[in-house]
């Protein structure tokens, strides 16, 4: 299952991501702020009109906001 | 050791650590504010007294994650920190911002700089933040795990700064002989480490950020969010409008005094219409813009401190992505309605090249402040003043008409630039959300002083150069007896030529005339109006006619409509097009944005003119 399936506070755990199908740049903000395998997330609310695109991502006590795409190339498991 | 040894210490660390109030609370209102040679960041440098009486330079570096950069920002951050920077001088002690209550994200950064073996010292910052979610932390414990000084800090209530003044100056008796192998750990090992550390500091943690969810749950609310959003942007117009009138009168009313006097005690002749009708008239005519800029700005400004405006670009994040822009856009976008210079400054923000540059090139077509008084003079003058609905006015809509013109105009070109020049792949939004706090009013205020002086200082420059350069057009060769000074002049000449061109769009020749004096502010082509027909009035009767009843007389229905048009898309502003060649480093893009502009404006003023003539209006 991919992060972008979860549902509104599943606490999950990054389990792998695909970094090859992201844009180098994007990839390594996204490792800088902590959205890297091994991290525990949940999806804190998700964004306004269909495609529930962009995705606001709790990682530890920070907030961060995602597309859709990055949510994509992560694989979670439920914790 | 004495403080001698220090002389230049830099603040470094996340976004949203603090890091600007700290640094506004450690310098005062004395601040430097330049940009570093080369690229299109600011350096912020200020004044910092020593408890032993010295005083450092004190430099507030961009906000970074790494010291692997993502953003030009983030460049000159590593660069700066390693002392790459070209005729920048390594900082003797770094200043180390850190979130209390986001300690163990901060630590991934604080670690890579710790390790660098500078005399360092920690800002455990917004530590009332971090016990009102509920955090107990224990400096001692963190300062042993890093091995540098940790002082717990309240940027914005001032507290902690005298201890953290005294470790910044005792940083250069510390000893670092064996840190240098954590530099060598990977992101992933380093970020194990931070959470290990910020374990083993944290003594009690209860609960959750309780109000910060809570305020999401509201304004990220999938439909009450856009709500609030498009309610609060509507206040913020209001203010901008309705607030500033009072101020603008002030000024205009400054200025008329300054010229009256320069009037009265110089006599006729050179000096006296350069400083009255150049340099007065044509930098008040941007001054008078100081009081609504002030007002969208005090509003940026705390939606900004505020933690809000990240969540203005995740609710409006959508929407841009449908265009090919990013969330991030709409922040410097907002900005441009007062006016394109700030906005297109504020651009720096966003991090995928394409996209800023994107951003750059529409930013003038969100219709600025100085449309306003072009739009007003022509609706007053053409659109009568009857009630479509009840509340809504037929000259309101035009005019609310014309502000949405520009947007879709904006949001089309968005859409044909992502696919031609400015084309790639999509890009992404990647943001923090910042936990919201009440914008300290201090740092508010140092914010809003700092962006009236740059907006007053550099359009200030441009606009007097280009003043000097058109007076000169207008006033030379002087005009023959009988003969009409503006047609004697290089304008005039100039004016004629262009009628060639802009007949077939329904343009008279006053029109040609008033849009060249319009290219140093747009607001000039009512004045210029106003002038032209002063100057060809054959007696006092006719001069002492309004403009509006000059306008209804002389111009017809479909050549008002093709002005208006004109107006929202021409490029009349010569600081934008120079802030435009600062911000992209070259004159391509500008002149691109000019070339693309104009042509828009030639085909939206004719396709009205030939519109409203064939539908015989």
């Amino acid at each position: 299952m991919t992060l972008d399936m979860l549902e509104p506070l599943d606490r999950a755990e990054i389990t792998s991501v695909n970094w090859d199908s992201l844009a180098p740049e994007e990839a390594k903000r996204l490792r800088a702020l902590g959205i890297d395998e091994g991290a525990r997330i949940a999806i804190a609310h998700r964004g306004v009109f269909i495609g529930k695109d962009p995705i606001a991502l709790m990682v530890g006590r920070m907030n961060v906001a995602i597309r859709r795409v990055h949510a994509r190339a992560m694989s979670v498991k439920l914790v | 050791m004495s403080d001698t040894q220090l002389r230049k210490v830099a603040l470094v660390g996340n976004p949203n650590a603090g890091k600007s109030a700290l640094f506004n609370a450690l310098t005062g209102a004395r601040q430097k504010i330049a940009n570093y040679p080369g690229v299109t960041v600011e350096r912020k440098a200020g004044r910092m007294a020593l408890p032993g009486g010295g005083a450092v330079e004190l430099v507030d570096l961009p906000g970074s994650y790494s010291l692997d950069p993502s953003s030009p920002d983030e460049e000159v951050t590593r660069q700066v920190v390693q002392g790459e920077f070209p005729g920048e001088d390594a900082p003797d002690a770094l200043v180390v911002v850190v979130d209390a209550a986001n300690l163990e994200q901060h630590l991934v950064f604080a670690q890579e700089l710790v390790a660098l073996g500078r005399p360092t010292v920690v800002a455990l910052n917004m530590i009332d933040l971090a016990e009102r979610d509920g955090l107990m932390i224990d400096a001692g414990a963190l300062s042993d795990a890093l091995g540098v000084p940790v002082v717990p800090t309240v940027a914005v209530r001032r507290r902690g700064l005298d201890e953290l003044t005294k470790a910044i100056e005792g940083a250069g008796s510390q000893d670092f002989g064996q840190r240098h192998a954590v530099a060598e750990l990977t992101m992933t090992e380093r970020r194990l480490a931070a959470r290990n550390i910020a374990k083993g500091a944290i003594i009690s943690e209860s609960g959750e950020h309780r109000l910060h969810a809570s305020l999401d749950k509201v304004l990220l609310h999938p439909w009450l969010g856009p709500v609030i959003l498009f309610g609060l942007l509507f206040v913020v117009f209001q203010a901008v409008f309705a607030w500033a009138d009072p101020f603008i009168g002030l000024i205009e009313g400054a200025i008329e005094g300054v010229s009256a006097g320069v009037e009265a005690s110089l006599a006729e002749g050179f000096v006296r219409e350069f400083l009255v009708q150049g340099v007065l008239a044509g930098v008040g005519s941007v001054v008078v813009f100081l009081p609504q800029i002030i007002i969208l700005f005090a509003f940026i400004l705390a939606m900004e401190q505020s933690g809000y405006m990240a969540r203005a670009a995740f609710l409006m994040d959508r929407m841009m992505a449908s265009v090919g822009l990013s969330g991030r856009s709409f922040i410097p976008l907002l900005s441009s309605f007062a006016c394109a210079i700030p906005g297109i400054m504020a651009t720096r923000s966003i991090a995928d090249p394409k996209d800023r540059l994107t951003t750059i090139l529409i930013a003038p077509l969100m219709t600025c402040s100085a449309r306003l008084p072009v739009y007003a003079i022509i609706i007053a003058a053409f659109i009568p003043n009857t009630m479509v609905a009840p509340f809504v006015g037929l000259q309101g809509l035009v005019l609310f008409g014309l502000y949405v013109f520009g947007i879709i105009g904006a949001m089309i070109v968005a859409l044909v630039l992502r696919r031609t020049v400015t084309k790639g792949a999509a890009s992404g939004f990647i943001m923090e959300l910042p936990r919201y706090q009440l914008p300290p009013i201090r740092d508010l205020l140092i914010g809003l002083w700092q962006r009236a002086w740059v907006f007053l200082r550099r359009a200030g420059t441009i606009i007097f150069a280009a003043t000097i350069a058109l007076w000169v057009l207008l006033s030379f060769p002087e005009a023959e007896p009988g003969e009409s000074q503006l047609d004697a002049s290089i304008a005039g000449q100039v004016a004629d030529g262009m009628h060639v061109v802009l007949a077939p769009i329904g343009f008279n020749r006053e029109i040609s005339l008033a849009i060249i004096p319009a290219m140093a502010a747009r607001e000039v082509a009512v004045s210029a109006l106003a002038t032209t027909y002063a100057v060809e009035a054959e007696d006092e009767e006719a001069e002492a006619e309004g403009l509006t009843e000059r306008l209804q007389a002389g111009w017809s229905l479909p050549t008002a409509l093709a002005f208006l048009a004109w107006f929202v898309f021409a490029p009349q502003c010569i600081s934008t097009i120079a802030v435009a060649r600062r911000e992209t480093n070259g004159w391509k893009w500008p002149i691109v944005m000019v070339v693309y502009l104009f042509a828009l404006a030639y085909v939206a003023a004719g396709a009205t003119y030939w519109g409203a003539t064939a539908l015989g209006l």
